[in-house]
């Protein structure tokens, strides 16, 4: 199982929102493709599958924070 | 289509921005007036050229009236129903992205920094914070007093929002950026919320009482984002 992990920012920013899922639950992934994106105050993340497989759970749903360093959901 | 390169200096990641900003080669492409769905297609197509190592790109357009609503644009934040806006010759495109509702028009200056920040120290508040002091002086150049508020996109006069800003990052190389109302049909904004905020939007021409030279707005843009 692979994390999906909220990376580094930038200096001062802890958490960002996660704006939108662009796979569901169940869905296959390939590594490097968009799985969601995380917003802070002022810009937007993309955020990628860091490994090929299925989108097996959703940690923080649309419109919910995630912390830097966490998880955002799982690959397997 | 202008294009021009700068001369080019080896980087490292712990260099400060605004110096690799200065230093490194930037290509500049003036679209002129652009669809914004063909604009977003070409953007994307830089933003994997600048993925793939070519070099940063500043393309400068504007774009016919359009609304593009975000994935958390909030119903409420269209004032009008969608047909009557696209009846009123505004184009309403859903798009990809996180964020609420954006309007462009002809007389916004839309600046696209496809930049990579693996090549400038990965931090988006150090690159915002960049964008931001660009945007304050080039209205300074023009005599224009503008200032960032801590926690909200754009660059405001006074209470009024004069340049929007909003940036996506994909493999940490930036797309969008920003929209500033140089001679702006400012009644456009009457049929939304922009950003679904409560605030009015100002122009270069209304806070001037005149319309100001596109090209002398873009010439700036050029120059300070080489300074």
């Amino acid at each position: 199982m692979t994390k999906i992990i909220l990376p580094e920012l930038g200096e001062g920013i802890t958490k960002a929102t996660i704006a939108c899922w662009h796979a569901k639950v169940g869905d296959s992934l390939q590594e490097g493709q968009e799985v969601c994106e995380a917003v802070t105050d002022k810009a937007s993340f993309i955020i990628e599958a860091p490994a090929p497989g299925k989108l097996r759970s959703i940690s923080v749903a649309e419109g919910q924070e995630g912390l830097v360093g966490g998880v955002l959901g799982t690959i397997e | 289509m202008r294009t021009f390169a700068q001369k080019s200096l080896n980087v490292s990641s712990t260099t400060p921005f605004k110096l690799l900003a200065m230093k490194s080669k930037i290509i500049i492409q003036d679209w002129g007036l652009i669809n914004y769905a063909d604009g977003l297609e070409r953007q994307k197509k830089c933003v994997q050229n600048v993925i793939e190592g070519a070099q940063d790109h500043l393309i400068l357009c504007e774009h016919p009236p359009v609304l593009t609503l975000g994935r958390m644009t909030n119903p409420d934040s269209l004032l009008y129903q969608r047909k009557e806006i696209e009846d009123r010759g505004v184009m309403v495109t859903n798009v990809d992205r996180g964020g609420d509702v954006t309007l462009h028009a002809p007389g916004q200056l839309v600046v696209y920094p496809i930049f990579n920040l693996n090549k400038r120290g990965r931090d988006l508040k150090v690159y915002m914070e960049m964008l931001e002091e660009v945007a304050v002086d080039l209205l300074k150049n023009f005599g224009i007093l503008a200032i960032s508020i801590s926690g909200k996109r754009g660059v405001f006069v006074g209470k009024d929002k004069i340049i929007s800003i909003g940036v996506g990052v994909r493999k940490w190389v930036t797309y969008h950026g920003l929209g500033i109302n140089v001679n702006t049909d400012l009644s456009l904004f009457n049929l939304i919320k922009p950003c679904g905020l409560d605030v009015r939007m100002t122009s270069m021409q209304k806070l001037k009482g005149h319309p100001v030279p596109m090209q002398d707005v873009k010439s700036k843009v050029i120059e300070l984002f080489q300074k």
